[in-house]
């Protein structure tokens, strides 16, 4: 998948004016190793819930290991969330299938806000293109920062 | 399992009763195991973005497990629509 991954890392340095690379993982960002048999709706329901913000991915925030993944990522770093808690898939198979199942999407990476299954990459982006993010972070009590950013600068 | 951007067009075009699909196999070396698709449709209308994923995932829920990457946008006719003026 090197060719997508390139095209998001593209679109990635399009958003990611005045964004520095370098650390990537916030303060707050706790890459959550399951302690296995994490796959029942139950457990999962739990894990969503458990936290704010909550994404599935493959690899860690640190060490994405797919294009998608990592653009959830970094959206997330630009709107300042630091403070989420990501699960490695890769790292347990169940899991891996067990929350396609809980939410009924079949795909990987995944975003729950305030424990509600809102969407894998293509709606990350979209809701952050539109504005929507911004508003949903706001719901949970948490300022992007990128409502700081914009006020900086001239309307794009 | 054999796919080609043809024959998800096709299945959309149906399935969704869709106005215009675009697929692009995203694959590198287009051996089609990855794929972009744009489908415009009026059954989206008045659904927030995650209801239309839902609807295009169901409409290829035979072939998503074979395909590894999926990237899906979906548009009303007007959208679609206004999309093209810019």
């Amino acid at each position: 998948m090197s060719g997508s991954l390139g095209r998001a890392a593209a679109v990635l340095l399009r958003w990611g004016r005045g964004a520095s690379g370098g650390g990537l993982r916030g303060p707050g960002v706790r890459a959550v190793g399951s302690g296995g048999g994490s796959g029942s709706a139950e457990q999962l329901d739990a894990l969503v819930k458990k936290d704010k913000v909550v994404v599935f991915l493959k690899g860690t925030p640190e060490q994405p290991q797919c294009g998608f993944s990592n653009a959830v990522v970094q959206i997330l770093r630009l709107h300042g969330v630091s403070d989420y808690a990501a699960y490695n898939v890769l790292d347990d198979p169940q899991l891996r299938q067990g929350i396609k199942d809980y939410s009924n999407w079949p795909t990987i990476p995944q975003v729950y806000l305030n424990g509600e299954f809102v969407g894998g990459c293509d709606i990350l982006l979209q809701m952050h293109q539109n504005g929507d993010l911004v508003e949903e972070l706001k719901k949970l009590g948490i300022r992007s920062a990128l409502v700081d950013e914009t006020k900086d600068q001239d309307s794009k | 399992m054999e796919l080609s951007t043809e024959y998800l067009r096709e299945k959309l075009q149906r399935g969704m009763e869709a106005e215009h699909v675009e697929v692009e196999d995203t694959t590198p070396n287009r051996c089609a195991s990855s794929f972009r698709v744009l489908v415009v449709s009026s059954k989206f209308e008045g659904k927030p973005l995650l209801q239309r994923h839902r609807l295009v995932n169901t409409c290829l829920a035979e072939e998503l497990p074979h395909i590894h990457a999926f990237e899906q946008k979906t548009l009303t006719p007007e959208q679609w629509a206004r999309e093209r003026q810019k």
